[in-house]
């Protein structure tokens, strides 16, 4: 058994919520680099090229990539052979959310009621935990916070088995076309196909912590996201919605089994501040 | 092709009648902040005959939840958010001289056509470009509502604050037709 003190969760929880805030990936300023020198429209190259300064802004200045610095999402992988010591496991993390945003300036976007009141929790707690067990003696922590006009563009649909892979390639791109400039296109697209109704849209959304480029490692579902890259950056949305080829930076696809009367599908998109960072303790 | 404006508040009716979608517009002076809850006191003060927190005449609204600012800093990162929410009270606020509009996405049907009863432009501001849009903010202040945190009323005093004009005062939408431009299917 290997002890971890929930203080070294917390402080590395804090690091990580600042570092993915401040620091966009390199696979993504990539991208849009890209993209700029395959754009037609006037429009769409000053909008990616207003997109990549801000990277370098908010790089050098240590400020928010966005103002949404979104809900705190985690996955978190915990080895079996890890004994957490100290205090609660789901609340060394929730303080580190709470440090994290307080100390790195970040903005706090939970409402304690999601109906009713709607008042501001104040620290953008709770943070949101997809936790697993798994074997070795190490925790995996990735964080991916998610703006709100990306997180509303998503959806699940329990599709039929007789609508088969087309089916499920016409619900990908009705949902980005709905989805016009709302999401802050260039977008990246994840799809989770299988398990059950929840089960699918947390694939979804793990299927976006992949670097922009990663194919899936089924050669079937990988030319399926080429295929849906291709069309979704033929509806000609492009950046923020004016007009262009960058509707879409990638698209991934995750899929596991699942009951033989189901088929739920789920598109959950991310924006252009694809913000994801990973840490092992 | 799209020419670049630079233009002051309070925005001048001549100066909006110029515009046309696409076009690039650096905006300099003092514009006003609010989001859906700020929204939804404004537009009651507006039943009630009341006065607003600022003078509306030629006033621009950025639809925006900053970041927190850091010590020595006016703002921290100030990206638009989606207008979308703001569609139900935009009108009433345009009928009592709201001139420009600051977010992302498009508007509502009824939102153009009171934009162009009242010959007012939507801009659209680069989502998630909000460290870069908040250098160009020089000074902030809260004016009203401090209860609702990020989304209270500010008075923001900005240099070249940039812009792209999606809706112009004649009914034209570059989120229609640049989709249609660009469109491959
Ligand atoms: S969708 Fe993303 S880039 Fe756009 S405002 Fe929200 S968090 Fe920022």
């Amino acid at each position: 058994m290997r002890e971890i003190d929930v203080s070294k969760i917390t402080e590395t929880v804090k690091k990580l919520v600042i570092d993915a805030n401040y620091y966009i990936g390199k696979d993504v300023s990539d991208a849009i680099k890209k993209a700029v020198s395959e754009e037609s429209s006037p429009t769409a190259k000053e909008i990616l090229n207003i997109i990549l300064d801000n990277h370098e802004i908010s790089e050098t200045e240590k400020m928010p990539i966005c103002q949404d610095t979104g809900v705190a999402v985690f996955f978190v992988e915990l080895g079996q052979e890890v004994h957490v010591t100290g205090g609660d496991f789901e609340e060394s993390i929730n303080e580190g959310v709470r440090q994290g945003y307080e100390e790195g300036y970040l903005r706090k976007s939970m409402v304690g009621d999601p109906v009713i009141e709607r008042k501001n929790t104040g620290d953008n707690t709770p943070a949101i935990i997809h936790l697993t067990v798994v074997p070795g003696d190490s925790i995996k922590i990735t964080v991916a916070p998610k703006g709100g006009g990306a997180e509303n563009m998503s959806e699940v649909q329990m599709m039929k088995a007789a609508d088969g892979i087309e089916g499920v390639k016409n619900f990908v791109i009705d949902r980005v076309r709905r989805s016009k400039g709302n999401p802050c296109p260039p977008v990246v697209v994840g799809v989770g196909i299988g398990g059950d109704f929840e089960k699918s849209a947390i694939l979804a959304k793990k299927s976006l912590l992949r670097d922009i480029g990663q194919r899936s490692s089924d050669p079937v579902m990988a030319k399926v996201e080429v295929e849906l890259l291709e069309r979704i950056n033929k509806l000609g949305i492009g950046p923020m919605g004016l007009g262009g080829k960058t509707t879409a930076l990638d698209v991934f696809i995750e899929y596991i089994p699942c009951h033989i009367a189901s088929m739920p599908v789920a598109v959950n998109i991310n924006c252009h501040a694809a913000r994801h960072k990973v840490v092992v303790i | 092709m799209a020419e670049v404006y630079k233009l002051n508040t309070p925005l001048a009716v001549e100066d909006l009648k110029k515009l046309k979608i696409g076009d690039k517009v650096l905006l300099t002076g003092i514009i006003y902040t609010a989001r859906d809850a700020a929204h939804k006191r404004l537009v009651q003060l507006v039943k009630e005959g009341k006065d607003l927190p600022f003078d509306i005449n030629g006033a621009v609204i950025y639809y925006v939840g900053p970041a927190p600012a850091k010590p020595g800093y006016a703002i921290g990162s100030a990206g638009p958010t989606t207008s979308y929410r703001m569609d139900p009270y935009t009108p009433a606020l345009l009928d009592i001289g709201l001139k420009a509009t600051i977010g992302k996405g498009n508007r509502s049907k009824e939102v153009l056509d009171s934009m162009v009863k009242n010959t007012a432009v939507y801009l659209a501001a680069v989502g998630g470009a909000a460290a870069l849009i908040a250098k160009t903010i020089k000074k902030a202040e809260i004016i009203a509502y401090e209860d609702l945190k990020s989304e209270a009323v500010r008075r923001l005093e900005v240099v070249d604050f940039p812009c792209i004009v999606a809706n112009d005062t004649f009914g034209s939408d570059l989120y229609e037709e640049g989709m249609k431009k660009y469109n491959e299917e």
